[in-house]
């Protein structure tokens, strides 16, 4: 995994609650074996005019200009902006692979699902979770965000933000941490268990 | 000190604690074909091995038809879904993984044919990679979704970290209505937390409407746990899940089967155990439910309206629920029993166990669906309860009505085989998402249980049973 560093970059706003995975990349896109290649479907059904399907020419299709994300002003976004609830549904790590693959590194909301936000953290994305009125202040502005995850500050025109974070979490994107690795360390500990768990629920 | 359910599930598993976040043991791993591949391929590319071979089961479901099965895998005509179904059938055999294969009896929905395997056992911590996994919870199991890299992390390790989830107890007292069942129940608690009310908690459902409940009542009730928002739905056990698991396959025998019964019987919350939230719920509040949106929250009693934007209670709400009238090509005020439908869907890990086609086909005996359903659908969650089903003769019934009887799987509830809605169609369904495009793109779905999927292919209408 890429170590998470500081960026600047301005912001796409995508006005709408409860965006389920089902819509951030349709089902027909889980199809596929493989962790890459999914940004190009990215919200598809809202981004396209066409119905998308699994090994399309995507720089062929219809795109719907009335989609936030279509519009030539935000192309080199890396922030994505959106309302509540951000995630829900669906398990699918497909979700946070297309937003990466797409170019997002951070997510800001008031608030995620929790499956989703944590798959966001094993893929380097940085979802950032701000009460309604940093929101409002972040949906209102068009100007460029700085995110900061070392001091864990959102600047924007000279206003800084704080944002929390789990620090456990916030040191593995840092670093870009393997999450396996970093459990085989403790093999000893996960043998002591099982000797230990095995003997009392000798059923299992 | 007294615990909860959830405490007493989690403590059983820590293997040990950093600064925010416990190490737990993963007794079991349910794997199926759409979130499976990477963490296979992960796995190879970093040349790792299974840390216990045992507690991993496969199933094919998201994908496989459900007709024209005979001539297997390579008979399916998506080459897609085909590679998919066949890259989980290699990657078993490569590592050793038990694997129901799509032809086997005993395959199903893989939230469906956990507890009827005794694959899931109360006390278990258990994962898959499918957000569905809360319905294990029905069996006082400790049991949630994850994601594909948590998935190859369970394949290399057994483990996971977690936070701790707060502890939230649903207590529902009081006989059901008539005709009103457990998805009925969880739509109406759904409607009134909204989809993110369970956020960050782990539920407990409680209370004498629950304790009335089969498990399969039970499983439906934890399965729509993660429509509220919460990864986990849990009931506590009691004598009807020891008798539930009681023979299956792969439960317990002899002095084992005793040891296990004596150590589930302590799996409920203790009495003064602190919850960090409860709410309360009367069992005769609750009709029949439908949803007349794009959102499960979104659900009214089958003799209501759809309601007005007008009247959300903010901004944010008014603008969803516009959305979701303009996207489900409806009008506010509209009676839910003028609305017609196309096509029916009764199937899903949600509602497709033995006593949810009992359900519908005691309401569709010696009856015909009405002139205008294209296409009535019903998908057992496994060829075991199809098989069952078919010594009961529901299936004669269903047929005899104008329904389709068709093989396990996921099918219409997501639509990645070839049962789908097109474009423009409107279905009442017995699956537990009704977000833009779940059962095919531009297509419109409304939630209901397996009495009212029943009453409402006869009428042609969302239909209350009469």
């Amino acid at each position: 995994m890429q170590k998470f560093t500081t960026f600047t970059s301005i912001a796409v706003p995508l006005k709408r609650a409860n965006i389920d995975t089902d819509s951030i990349i349709p089902k027909q896109f889980l199809k596929s074996i493989k962790r890459s290649g999914f940004g190009a479907n990215l919200f598809d059904e809202w981004r396209y005019l066409d119905h998308g399907e699994i090994g399309m020419d995507n720089s062929k299709r219809p795109l719907n200009m009335n989609f936030v994300l279509n519009q030539a002003k935000y192309q080199d976004a890396k922030i994505l902006l959106v309302l509540k609830n951000f995630g829900c549904g669906s398990s699918r790590e497909h979700a946070p692979w297309a937003l990466e693959d797409y170019g997002f590194k951070t997510i800001i909301a008031p608030s995620f699902a929790d499956i989703f936000y944590n798959n966001c953290f094993k893929n380097g994305i940085l979802p950032i979770v701000q009460n309604n009125n940093v929101m409002d202040k972040l949906f209102s502005s068009t100007d460029k965000i700085t995110i900061n995850l070392d001091t864990q500050s959102i600047n924007l025109n000279n206003n800084t933000y704080h944002f929390e974070i789990d620090i456990e979490r916030k040191i593995r994107l840092i670093n870009g941490l393997d999450d396996i690795s970093l459990t085989l360390q403790y093999i000893n500990d996960i043998k002591a268990f099982e000797k230990h768990y095995f003997n009392k629920y000798n059923w299992l | 000190m007294a615990k909860t359910l959830y405490n007493k599930l989690m403590d059983a598993h820590v293997i040990r604690e950093n600064i925010s976040t416990v190490l737990i043991y993963i007794d079991r791993h349910l794997i199926h074909e759409v979130t499976s591949p990477q963490a296979f391929e992960g796995l190879s590319i970093a040349g790792r091995k299974l840390w216990r071979k045992s507690s991993n089961l496969a199933v094919p479901d998201h994908n496989v038809p459900t007709t024209n099965r005979s001539s297997g895998v390579s008979s399916i005509s998506d080459p897609t879904s085909r590679i998919q179904i066949e890259t989980l059938g290699q990657n078993c055999k490569f590592f050793g993984i038990d694997e129901i294969s799509m032809n086997d009896i005993r395959q199903g929905i893989v939230h469906v044919i956990g507890p009827e395997q005794g694959a899931t056992l109360p006390g278990m911590s258990i994962v898959c990679g499918d957000s569905h996994t809360s319905t294990h919870g029905a069996l006082g199991a400790l049991a949630f979704g994850i994601g594909t890299s948590e998935v190859e992390h369970v394949l290399a390790t057994n483990c996971l970290w977690q936070s701790k989830s707060k502890n939230f107890n649903i207590e529902v007292n009081g006989s059901l209505n008539q005709h009103v069942s457990a998805k009925d129940v969880a739509l109406y608690i759904i409607g009134q937390l909204g989809t993110a009310g369970g956020m960050g908690y782990a539920i407990e459902f409680s209370g004498n409407t629950i304790q009335n409940m089969s498990i399969e009542a039970r499983m439906t009730l934890c399965n729509m746990a993660i429509e509220a928002g919460a990864r986990i739905g849990m009931v506590a056990v009691d004598e009807k899940t020891i008798d539930y698991v009681k023979d299956r396959p792969l439960a317990p025998s002899g002095i084992k089967w005793r040891k296990a019964v004596e150590y589930w019987r302590t799996l409920h919350s203790d009495k003064n155990a602190h919850f960090d939230k409860i709410m309360h719920f009367d069992a005769k509040d609750i009709k029949s439910q439908v949803t007349w949106g794009t959102s499960p929250d979104m659900v009214v009693a089958a003799d209501e309206y759809v309601p007005n934007p007008a009247n959300a209670k903010n901004k944010t709400e008014k603008i969803s629920w516009k959305n979701a009238l303009n996207y489900m090509h409806l009008n506010a005020n509209t009676k839910i029993s003028d609305i017609k439908i196309d096509k029916i869907f009764i199937g899903s890990c949600t509602n497709s166990r033995i006593e949810d086609l009992r359900i519908a086909a005691s309401i569709l005996k010696d009856k015909k669906i009405a002139n205008n359903i294209k296409l009535a659908l019903v998908v057992p969650g496994s060829g075991i309860i199809k098989k069952q089903a078919e010594e009961e003769e529901l299936d004669k019934i269903f047929i005899n009505s104008g329904f389709e009887w068709r093989e396990a799987g996921c099918s219409m509830c997501l639509a990645m085989n070839a049962d789908k809605l097109e474009a423009g169609e409107r279905c009442a369904s017995t699956s537990n998402r009704n977000f833009e495009g779940r059962q095919g793109q531009g297509s419109f779905t409304h939630l209901v249980s397996p009495a009212v999927a029943a009453s409402s292919a006869i009428a042609g209408y969302l239909s209350e049973v009469k």
